[in-house]
């Protein structure tokens, strides 16, 4: 790759006219039938001069970021200059690089265009250069230079994991199904707004759903706003996981290629490999045996750990939580009851029935998931409720550790132990542990470290 | 990257750790001065609104007591906190350099308490607000490679800040490797 000063790729202006176009219809047609009660001139008189405005700014401001912006892929740093009144200079040293993202949504990939992302893993924002966009040639030669290691040990190219159709079965047991139902009825009843039906599409509702009384009425409407939410995560799903495959390449990279629409590539360097999600969710030992490969031992930290459970004080704490948030949940529906209506009490002792087992359940859930191991170069933390996490931190990618301790927590002898580490969200904690049992994992994580700052009590 | 090492449970091993920090003797505190430079600091954080609410009062006569009001909670609240939080902020925070790691002890209801060893910090800053500069005072603030690492001694005497920074920067380099 030359060294030389180089320019984003002009395709961009094309496709900022096409995005510019796109954001005037949507913005333009909801507010032309807004106006055209006035008069149909009225409303195009207002909206087409508007659209073109905002086309010409749009694609004119493109043109100008292109032409002021450049980088340079120099021997030892990659450089980004941009910015037309402020300057704005960015170098990354090269041996710093970790990651290179390539992704392309459908617009970039008409044109032939990818977006590259470099990043060092550090200080987020400072940390990344983004080049976009460039042709898919020069992001797929910049994907492969920049994280060529010669010094990288003979590696076993192949690949790890490729998608099986079949894991898209668990797409809609996700909390993302939930959600996309209700903010797609939300969403409905926001353009149904637009348009003054909003009224209309509630009466419409409660006229077919009066036959079912209001409880009915009610559940038809939640699972309807499931259903369209499952629908939603599998589409989102394909769309996400499309064609996914995770392979080893030459020079000691892992590279994910995923996605229908848009298509993404992730590169990440496997010496320092930073925190990445690099399978969709999968079954538990498939999961187990992709963690074992990428980080090339027989069997995963993951999985051959064995997890010291945590003190039973750490499930009191947790239970304290549950029923606390409940409380809090309830008592605006407990003030309003005892102001206004009786109704609201009752609702209020209906959910609680409901609400305090389920909470009670996920906080015991919690507790249960809590544990932490040493296996081998690993720091093994395993923590959350429904959705559990195992993190398996290498022990000599710890630089620091952070003991956190409240005053509830100083009562029952329990802390959360942090390790930072340069890699993913900088800190992984080992949560609610006994504080003398923390203290001596993470000594013997990191021998001598801590030593200093331990007392080691001769009496016991 | 090798497997070695069998599966060690942590339960087993023994518990004889006392946890140093919890005791306030160990490690140092910040300057005495700093008391001054931390009234002064929340005194002006609170004089802000209370002077913007207190203007606005005389200048719009309709809503004077709803304006002057909280302009009133908000500087009996700020006196409380200026008489009280710095004082308490002297006597919990606690710092230490030694050998081999930086670390320090803040705060008391959440006590937190973190250590980055030597080898591992990328950077040794020392810093000077306007008045802590006043106070002939400094802050000296350690950063690694991780974002969450920073550890910072605030309120030191700001020759002594100076040779502490000089101190690690030393000792920092005279590891090889680049610190992650």
């Amino acid at each position: 790759m030359s060294s030389e000063w180089q320019r984003l790729d002009p395709r961009a202006v094309p496709v900022s006219v096409i995005l510019m176009l796109g954001v005037a219809v949507a913005a333009g047609v909801p507010s032309a039938i807004g106006l055209s009660d006035i008069s149909v001139a009225v409303a195009l008189g207002w909206v087409l001069p508007g659209a073109v405005v905002v086309v010409v700014i749009g694609t004119v401001a493109e043109w100008l970021r292109l032409r002021f912006s450049r980088y340079r892929v120099g021997p030892d740093r990659v450089e980004l200059h941009t910015g037309m009144f402020i300057k704005n200079r960015r170098s990354l040293q090269r041996s710093r690089i970790r990651t290179v993202d390539v992704t392309a949504n459908p617009l970039l990939r008409i044109f032939g265009l990818v977006s590259v992302r470099i990043g060092t893993g550090e200080h987020a924002d400072k940390g990344t250069v983004r080049l976009s966009p460039v042709s898919r040639a020069t992001g797929d030669q910049l994907r492969r230079t920049l994280l060529d290691r010669p010094a990288a040990a003979a590696t076993a190219e192949g690949t790890l994991a490729v998608l099986d159709r079949g894991w898209i079965r668990y797409a809609p047991l996700s909390f993302v199904a939930p959600l996309l139902g209700f903010s797609a009825v939300g969403g409905a009843l926001q353009v149904a707004d637009w348009f003054g039906l909003s009224g209309n599409l509630v009466e419409w509702t409660i006229d077919r759903l009066s036959g079912l009384g209001l409880i009915g009425g009610l559940a038809v409407l939640v699972a309807a706003a499931l259903v369209l939410g499952a629908v939603g995560a599998l589409g989102l799903w394909v769309e996400m996981w499309w064609n996914y495959r995770l392979d080893r390449e030459a020079g000691g990279t892992l590279r994910v290629r995923r996605g229908l629409l848009t298509t993404r590539s992730i590169s990440v360097e496997e010496d320092k490999a930073q925190h990445s999600t690099l399978l969709p969710p999968a079954p538990g030992p498939l999961a187990h045996q992709v963690a074992a490969d990428v980080v090339r031992e027989p069997v995963s930290p993951t999985e051959a750990v064995h997890l010291s459970p945590h003190p039973v004080a750490a499930r009191g704490r947790r239970l304290r939580w549950a029923l606390g948030g409940v409380l809090l949940a309830e008592l605006p529906l407990l003030l309003l009851g005892l102001l206004l209506t009786d109704v609201l009490l009752h609702l209020a002792w209906i959910t609680a029935l409901i609400a305090v087992p389920v909470a009670a359940a996920l906080a015991v859930d919690a507790y249960r998931s809590l544990g932490h191991g040493l296996h081998g170069d690993y720091l093994v933390a395993r923590s959350g409720s429904v959705r559990r996490s195992t993190v398996a931190l290498q022990r000599r990618g710890i630089i620091g550790w952070t003991v956190r301790q409240s005053l509830f927590q100083r009562r029952a002898d329990l802390a959360t132990i942090r390790a930072t580490t340069a890699a993913g969200s900088g800190a992984y904690a080992i949560r609610d542990v006994a504080t003398g049992t923390g203290l001596d994992a993470a000594d013997a994580a990191t021998p001598g470290l801590l030593t200093p700052f331990l007392d080691f009590d001769e009496s016991r | 990257m090798k497997c070695s090492g069998p599966t060690k449970s942590i339960a087993d091993a023994d518990p004889s750790v006392a946890w140093v920090a919890e005791r306030t003797a160990g490690g140092r505190k910040s300057d005495r001065r700093a008391v001054g430079w931390w009234s002064t600091d929340l005194v002006l954080l609170f004089a802000g609104p209370v002077v913007v609410l207190l203007v606005l009062g005389l200048l719009i006569r309709p809503a004077r007591f709803w304006l002057v009001a909280p302009a009133v909670v908000i500087a009996v609240i700020g006196l409380g906190a200026v008489l009280a939080l710095p004082r308490w902020w002297f006597r919990v925070h606690r710092w230490e350099v030694t050998d081999t790691a930086v670390y320090t002890r803040t705060g008391w209801f959440w006590q937190e308490w973190r250590v980055a060893p030597l080898s591992r910090i990328q950077t040794v800053d020392t810093r000077r607000g306007p008045v802590e500069q006043r106070f002939g005072l400094a802050t000296v603030v350690v950063t690694t490679a991780s974002a969450r690492g920073a550890v910072t001694m605030p309120g030191l005497d700001h020759v002594h800040a100076e040779q502490v920074a000089e101190q690690l920067t030393e000792a920092t380099q005279a590891i090889p490797g680049d610190a992650t």
